[in-house]
This record gives structure tokens, sequence and C-alpha cells, in this order.
């Protein structure tokens, strides 16, 4: 399913969760549990060693789900397994740029196309960088990040050139930050409208239903990853959690 | 958005950050190109590097190493002289200076072996700015005296615990302050890599060595070297002394790699002397050759000398080793601890380990060449620092 098909009449609600974390089957349930009691989106987060934009939480379980072994094949394994298991929303890919390189863009296009990726997000791929990955993407979105330090100027160039969904940074900083959002995010957001009819989902810093249901108002969706890692890391029924966890923001989200 | 200048060096080099930090670069550049051409900001670097770094640097005749080895005579370029104790200073006080530029009062920056830590303390010292250190738990444990030196120098230092704890990790954690506070925060990298602009600005701050020395060198023989060496970490003491020979041809370049316990034995840190595991790839912002597994995953680098334990290689020498203009080789932590003994006893120098691999290299090629002939070695930092792990090293041998 692409995300251009999905109802816009209610706020999307996108959780993070990266494959093999606590390990590779608890992950795989853990995100079907997502999908299936209403993410909108998800996105599958991909570890990399050098996660450069994620804070301590997002580090901390990329790097449990590398040492359990976790690569690009057992991802894209793992996201097959859960299209055989019913998961028809719209998947997004996120990682660092270093692993598909070394895996082969063209090589890592053709598989994310058999398992219908719905888009990518590569935090450490700004657009000027983008060129040899676009070359080879075809229709699949590359997912764009507009961050508060954004110029107007380059918000026009990014809403033009991105695909799928606008990434909006509600902050400056990290993965994970729980400092308030930045003070432009409304202006931000006109700017973007200006530009692009694409979702606008807001990410970084979301911790509760209740902050996702206020930052929805101001855009499309939310994407939640630190508090949801949280939520499973600590508890002994990760499936349970997932399942509460999903029920609780799409409900708060479709107010 | 368009460059000023260009963001790569061949293939190599480019912009791969968070898209938070794109306009930051851009700024970074802007102030760079403008300060370039403002004589104000020259006259006070220059004032600088002559007044607090002790520019110039003196080249030493190793006279009594020469004789010994019985081949080439070689040279050393003096910049264990510099203030603080090696080449480090150089960029620092440059950046520093570009920061009060752009009105951002405070500095994060990395540090491996605690040498360019120590640079940016000082000028942070020196110019009033706040200092934050990245610096791995494990570099904290092998390289103390250098935090008690920061610190005295008012400076914080952070410990980072994430990943291999080592300065890979302390560049991540440098980043993401600087992604968090980038309104306010300078980011003061210490080496040749990074995304650009700062492989051309910090080899534009390097390039005093290679220009000083360049005219210190023919000054002194009456001719350019026939082979120049120097060690390659990142790759900034190096960058810097080459650039004053890139377009002398009749110049060959060597730059000496870690090559920790051996290429073979898998623990080192050569990029480019070890084809298995170095491949071109990303980190930290740049695109360069980078020790790497298959999966991408960046690998645990070996060195005897923190300063060369890096995963990666700045963005301009994989250029120079692509058109072959600068030949890149090995030396072995044990090859480095021989050349330390030997330039110790023979010349009354202690070198720091990072130096000591351009130093093992020389004593390979002197023999080998004539009398008649010369090479000129970056002694880029003293070995003060190091003196800790030489003689755990030694009293572990006996």
């Amino acid at each position: 399913m692409k995300i251009s098909e999905l109802d816009r009449k209610h706020k999307f609600f996108v959780p993070y969760f990266p494959l093999g974390y606590p390990n590779l089957e608890t992950s795989i349930d853990v995100i079907e549990a997502l999908a299936k009691n209403g993410a909108d989106i998800l996105e599958i987060g991909m570890s990399f060693s050098d996660p450069l934009a994620d804070g301590p939480v997002i580090q901390h379980a990329t790097q449990i789900a590398l040492s359990n072994g976790i690569t690009i094949e057992k991802t894209l394994q793992a996201v097959a397994t859960l299209r055989g298991r019913g998961v028809t929303i719209p998947l997004v890919l996120m990682g660092y740029h270093n692993p598909l390189l070394a895996f082969g863009l063209k090589r890592f296009v053709e598989r994310i196309r058999a398992i219908d990726i719905a888009g990518l997000i590569i935090p450490d791929l700004p657009l000027e960088e983008a060129e040899d990955l676009l070359a080879v993407l075809g229709d699949i979105p590359l997912i764009l990040m507009v961050a508060p330090t954004t110029p107007k100027e380059r918000i026009a160039e990014l809403a033009h050139n991105a695909g799928g969904f606008i990434y909006l940074v509600s902050i400056t900083g990290i993965t994970g930050s729980g400092s308030s959002f930045a003070l432009n995010l409304p202006d931000l957001i006109a700017e973007i409208r200006q530009h692009s009819d694409l979702p606008i989902c807001i990410g970084f810093g979301i911790d509760s239903a209740q902050k996702a249901a206020q930052t929805a108002d101001l855009a499309d969706g939310v994407i939640v990853g630190t508090h949801v890692i949280k939520a499973i890391g600590e508890s002994d029924n990760p499936v349970g959690v997932a399942t509460a966890l999903a029920r609780e923001f799409s409900s708060a989200l479709r107010r | 958005m368009k460059t000023i200048l260009p963001s790569k060096f061949g293939p190599y080099g480019g912009q791969f950050v968070p898209e938070t930090l794109i306009p930051a670069l851009m700024e970074l550049e802007k102030a760079f190109v403008d300060s370039e051409a403002d004589p104000v900001f020259q006259a006070e670097f220059n004032g600088l590097l002559a007044s607090f770094v002790g520019r110039p640097t003196p080249i030493t005749f190793a006279e009594r190493l020469s004789n010994q080895l019985g081949g080439a005579r070689i040279y050393l370029k003096r910049e264990d002289l510099c203030h603080t104790g090696a080449h480090k200073i150089n960029n620092a006080l440059g950046q520093a200076l570009l920061a009060k530029r752009m009105g951002k009062h405070r500095v994060v920056a990395e540090t491996g072996a605690g040498q360019h830590g120590v640079a940016s303390a000082t000028v942070s010292a020196l110019l009033g700015l706040e200092c934050v250190v990245y610096m791995g738990e494990v570099d904290i444990a092998r390289q103390h005296p250098n935090v008690s030196r920061m610190e005295l120098l008012g400076a914080t230092v952070v410990p980072v615990t994430s990943g291999t704890r080592t300065l890979k990790d302390s560049i991540n954690e440098a980043i993401r302050d600087w992604v968090t506070n980038v309104g306010t925060t300078h980011y003061l990298l210490g080496s040749a890599l990074g995304p650009h602009p700062y492989p051309t600005i910090v080899r534009r701050y390097q390039s005093v060595i290679g220009t000083e020395a360049r005219q210190q060198f023919t000054q002194m023989t009456g001719k350019k070297p026939e082979k120049l060496v120097a060690c390659v970490g990142g790759g900034s003491n190096s960058i810097g002394i080459f650039s004053g020979f890139l377009d002398d041809p009749d110049v060959e370049i060597f730059g000496v790699e870690a090559g920790g316990l051996g290429i073979e034995s898998g623990k080192h840190a050569a990029r480019f002397g070890d084809p298995s595991k170095g491949r071109i790839g990303v980190i930290h912002g740049t695109k360069t050759y980078v020790l790497q597994n298959e999966d991408g995953q960046i690998e645990d680098t070996h060195s005897v000398s923190a300063g060369l334990d890096y995963a990666a290689i700045g963005p301009e020498h994989a250029m120079l080793r692509d058109s072959e203009r600068v030949h890149y080789t090995n030396i072995t932590d044990e090859e480095a601890l021989q050349a330390f003994s030997t330039l110790c006893r023979l010349e009354g120098i202690l070198p720091a380990l990072e130096s000591s691999h351009a130093v093992a290299y020389a004593m390979k090629l002197a023999p080998k060449m004539g009398k008649d002939e010369t090479i000129l070695v970056n002694l880029s930092g003293r070995g003060d620092k190091d003196l800790d792990t030489i003689l755990s090293i030694q009293a572990g041998q006996q």
C-alpha cells in the first residue's frame, strides 16, 4: 500500500521500531501488533553502528539489534515475513547510508520493491547527496526531513523533491530529546504547505498520547520512536504493550 | 543548495549529514570564504600562530639517525615544538577564530589521544570561548594526563560511553551535541574529515606546515626533498605538509597508516592497507575509505597510537591515493615503538607514537637511498602524552 492511498480524514500514527530488538522474533511480533492495532504507517529501523542522529534510547536498541546479528538481508526477510502475516499498511524503512551502500543501492531497491516498501528515510542523506539513490529508486518515495533550522528557500526545494510524506523534525536535536518543540513549527508547516500537498508528519520527542494528539493537530500525523522502544524494552510482555500502545495513540489521534 | 567551494575531492567528500546541520555547514563555509579574503582576520590568525603557537617551527637535521642508517639524510619538521605539543593547535586556532567571527561562543570538540581536545581547550581559554570536549571512556583511561590538562584549561570533558567508547564514538557524540545546540555552538572538528567544508578548512589551517617546510627545506639544503613522509590518521598533519609539495612532481610522497598488530591480524587502522575491510563508504558526513564489515557496519580499529586509531581517512587522501600522487603504506605498533626509542636515544627527541609511524617508515626508506638524497618527515607531535603507554608496554615485555 502506498502512503498516498491512505485516508487523510484522521491523523496518522507512525511508530518507529528497529528490527532485531530485543531480538528478531519479538521485533517482528511487535511490529505486527503495532500494524494491526492502529498504526497507519510503520517506520522500520535498520540498525547502524554509528547512528549520529539518534539519542541514547535508539542507540541502545539498535546496538542490541546488531549484537543479535541483524543485517539488511535479515531485515528484508523479516519484512517479507510481516507481509506474509497480513501486514498491509505502508511500511517505510529508516536507516543510515553506509549499510545501504555496502548492500548495493540497486540491489537494495530491487529487493524493497518486491516487498512493497512505501518509502525510505535516510537521515544522513540530504537531498544534495541523494542523486545516486534517486537514479535507481524509481517511484519509491524518498522521504525528506525539514528541520527548525531549514531556511525558507530550502523548504521550497525540499518540498518539491520530497515523496511519501514530509518528515518535520520538531526540535533542533536528536531523537528522544525531551525538550519542547521549536517555536517556529507553525511557520515551517505553513511554508511547506505552500509548496506541497504531501502529508506532514512531525517527529522527535513525542512521548505521550496526549502530546501526540496536540502535535498532530498542527499537521497530518506524528512519528513516535523512542517512547515505543522504552515502553517495550521495559516490559516482559512486548506484544501486549505494543497492542495497547498502538490502540491508545491511534484513538487519541482519531478523536 | 549549492556550496560556494567544491564539496568533493573527485568522488569523495560531500555533506552526508542530518538536515538540521545543512544550514550550519553553509554558514560555516560562507564565514570561512569571507575570512580568507579578510586581511584583519588573516593578520590575527598569522599573528597568533607566531606569538602564541610559536611558529615557524624549525626543521632539524637528524644527523646521528641518518649516519646510523647509512643512506639518505633525514630531516624532521618539528610540529612537536608547537604550543601544546602537536600540529593540532594550528587548526584549533583557526577554527576558534572562525567561531568568534560567526558569533558562536561555545565550541564542542572530539578527541582521541587528547591532543585536539587540549588544543581546543587552549584556544578556547585564549579567546574566551566555552569548550566541551567529548572523549571515549577507553581513551580517557589511556590518556589521563590530557584529561587533567583540558580541565585545568577550563574545558568540560564529557566521557562517551556509547559504541566502542573511542574516537569514532566521541565524533558521534560531538555531532549530536552540535545538532542540538547548533544556534550557539561551533563544532571544532580536529582532522581533515567530516562533511564539507571541514576537510578544506582543516587543510587550509594546517597548510602552514607545508608552506613553511618547503621554504625552510630549500633554504637549508638548496633543493627539495626526494621523499616526504607523514603519518595518516584522519589525515590533518599529513595533508598540511603534503599541500606544500603536491605540485612538485619530483617529491615522492608517503602517507603512513597504523598497521597495528599487522594487516593479517585484522587489528589495525589501515583503511588503504587492508582491501578486505577498507572500502568506500560514508561515515561522519563524508564519503571515503572506511574499515567496515560486509554489512556496512563500521569496524573496530586498533593502534598503539590513539591518534591513528580511526576507521576512516580524510576524503582528499582517498583522491590522492586513487591518482597515485601519494603512496600509502603502513607501520606496525612494534615498528613504531622501535622508531620511538631510536629517535629518543639518537636525537634527543621524544616523538608522539603517531609521528613514530612516520619516523619508522623513513628509517625503512633511508638505507635504500643515496647519501646525497634527503627525506623530510613531519614530526607531528611530541611523545610526553604517550609515556604511560610506552612504559607499561616496556614493563610487560620485561
